[in-house]
């Protein structure tokens, strides 16, 4: 167990590297750089400018500067944000993103994998068809529809929901956004949970359990549900990162002040240490989000750790 | 399999039909997707959602930019020929729509031809080589796979300037991982076939065998695969779009019309209705067919 996961951790470590990398002289090869803006001042204080930024240094030093620095967790100072470090602006959008991300994870895990399964146990019936159709809608329709869909009805007409704003996470900002945010996810997890069950319940072991004459509630709580919800963990690591990067639309949408938001602005403003930061720090935790998950699959089957890993 | 009797007598009756002939596996395939009424409901309005997009921008009376200081933002209406009204320029938003349905299929199927080529190739060359070259590239791939997707597109686009061709490429260059494991999956098993021995033993080249008898017998899981894969890159692009990384004005596409309406939901829900409406007919369809391949093409599921 414990090689699997050293095993797994320095697959972790050249991922990592890549990502900075890639992402560092990405953003270098842009054309037109932060201060553009400013052309109009005189050449020595862009001069100067670029000096205190490090950008008159060679790009290799650059390089290596911005690595010791992400190292001890310095992500430079936001050029677009005056006044803040990458650090700080993580920090402040961050406690939002992760709740907003998370509720929405959550209730998308629960009512997802409930509605799949009840689909699954009633095939062919009204029920399945009327679950799977509104699943099919939830994948077809996306998101940054749903959203103006939601602030319409919520906001406008039924003028029970604020439809923008933070106010620090009171619970009837978060309706909303955390709507819009799970109802795709809850549709494809419906979709695979029923698949999974699907699939277990027509499982040797399955037969086996029925021919010798248990409950069908038994058989299904104790030997089908254990099985169907495995794929599910690992499912969980890209719907994180999905989660992440389809919570940047739902932030422009809603207004909130989350990391989504500040990489969109960043991104628009070459803001190179902020977009780099937030890719960093977002490429970081999914690689330790997958981790985890892969090792919290290794514990719940015992098939994956035996196997040899690549 | 257990047969009932009507599907037994259609079979007899196919058989005499095609004069006995024998049925190869990909005829009973075919015969599969046919009977699936949702997805051959599918194929033709996707048809017809095409046909529309592509002919009527040329033959409509407004033009895509047209203005008409008469109708702003004006509901839908018979009279002027404004169906599904017009925007807060006066533009007319049937034909806008059209049009961004040209723009938006063109990239869901661009994108994925570049991700198909990409990742067909490299899963292919990954699968057949094997040992080292194989663990080299697929560990790539994992590294890829760990990447915020979107982040990694709206990098690119940031770095290159809004530029729908980069979009493309961009977008298909991130789409097709999952791609090349599939297909070095098949490749795998495809590889120690008889006649891919027989290849090898009269001595053609390894991009030849690979050519010639490895991708046409890894591209069945592949077809589905792809049908599944335009309408994600369809609404990927809509998120740039969405986001203002996307295609640019006065080009448009169903994301950018879809945000720009859902700015003015309030005063003109339409301008958000009528795009947010195809866009999503066309993803129940490649949606529909998607499944309906996958159930053609592996008759266990049923």
């Amino acid at each position: 167990m414990i090689r699997y996961i050293i095993d797994r951790l320095m697959g972790a470590i050249p991922t990592f590297l890549v990502i900075i990398t890639g992402a560092f002289f990405l953003m270098r090869l842009a054309p037109g750089g932060p201060f553009d803006d400013l052309a109009d001042l005189p050449p020595e204080v862009l001069a100067n400018i670029n000096q205190a930024y490090n950008l008159d240094k060679p790009l290799l030093t650059q390089y290596v500067l911005f690595m010791k620095n992400a190292v001890t967790g310095n992500l430079g100072p936001s050029f677009s944000y005056q006044d803040y470090s990458v650090s700080e602006l993580l920090a402040i959008g961050l406690p939002v993103s992760i709740k907003l991300g998370l509720t929405a994870l959550t209730i998308a895990v629960i009512i997802g994998a409930i509605v799949g399964i009840l689909a699954a146990l009633r095939k062919n019936t009204a029920f399945d068809y009327t679950i799977m159709g509104a699943a099919m809608t939830g994948v077809a329709v996306p998101n940054f529809v749903i959203a103006p869909i939601l602030m319409l009805i919520f906001g406008i007409y039924l003028k029970i929901l604020p439809i923008s704003g933070w106010n620090d996470g009171a619970l009837n900002h978060m309706v909303l956004p955390v709507t819009a945010l799970a109802i795709p996810k809850i549709a494809i997890i419906a979709r695979l949970m029923r698949g999974n069950m699907l699939e277990i319940l027509r499982s040797d072991y399955i037969r086996t359990a029925r021919a010798k004459g248990m409950r069908e509630s038994v058989v299904i709580t104790r030997h089908a549900l254990k099985a169907a919800i495995l794929p599910l963990v690992s499912y969980l690591g890209p719907a994180i990162a999905a989660i992440m990067t389809g919570s940047v639309v739902i932030e422009m949408i809603f207004g909130l002040p989350g990391v989504g938001r500040y990489f969109v602005y960043g991104a628009i403003n070459r803001d190179y240490p902020l977009v780099m930061g937030i890719v960093v720090f977002y490429a970081t935790a999914i690689i330790l989000l997958n981790l985890l998950v892969d090792i919290l699959y290794g514990v719940l089957d015992p098939r994956v750790r035996q196997e040899k890993t690549p | 399999m257990i047969w009932t009797k009507k599907q037994r007598d259609k079979t007899q009756d196919l058989m005499q039909k095609s004069g006995d002939a024998g049925r190869s596996l990909m005829d009973d395939a075919i015969e599969r997707f046919r009977r699936n009424k949702a997805a051959m409901g599918s194929v033709y309005v996707l048809i017809i959602i095409t046909l529309l997009s592509v002919f009527i921008p040329m033959l409509w009376p407004h033009g895509i930019e047209d203005m008409s200081w008469e109708y702003i933002s004006s509901p839908p209406s018979w009279g002027a020929f404004h169906l599904f009204g017009t925007d807060g320029n006066g533009r007319d938003l049937f034909v806008r729509v059209m049009y961004g349905g040209r723009v938006s299929l063109t990239i869901g199927v661009m994108t994925t031809v570049v991700a198909l080529i990409i990742g067909v190739t490299y899963g292919t060359v990954a699968g057949y080589l094997g040992g080292r070259v194989d663990g080299f590239m697929m560990r790539i791939v994992d590294i890829m796979y760990a990447m915020p997707l979107l982040f990694l597109i709206i990098l690119l686009v940031t770095v290159a300037g809004p530029n729908i061709y980069l979009v493309f490429l961009g977008i298909g260059a991130v789409e097709w991982l999952t791609m090349a494991r599939i297909v070095r999956g098949q490749t795998m098993s495809v590889k120690r076939k008889e006649y891919v021995e027989s290849a090898v033993a009269i001595g053609l080249t390894t991009p030849r065998i690979i050519r010639r008898y490895i991708v046409p017998n890894v591209i069945g899981p592949v077809i589905v695969f792809v049908t599944l894969l335009i309408p994600t890159n369809i609404i990927v692009e809509s998120y740039l779009s969405f986001l203002g990384l996307g295609v640019q004005e006065p080009l448009t596409s169903w994301g950018l019309l879809i945000s720009q309406g859902a700015t003015q939901i309030n005063t003109a829900p339409w301008l958000l209705v009528f795009p947010a409406t195809f866009l999503a007919i066309t993803m129940f369809c490649f949606n529909f067919i998607g499944d309906g391949l996958r159930d053609a093409l592996d008759p266990r599921e049923r």
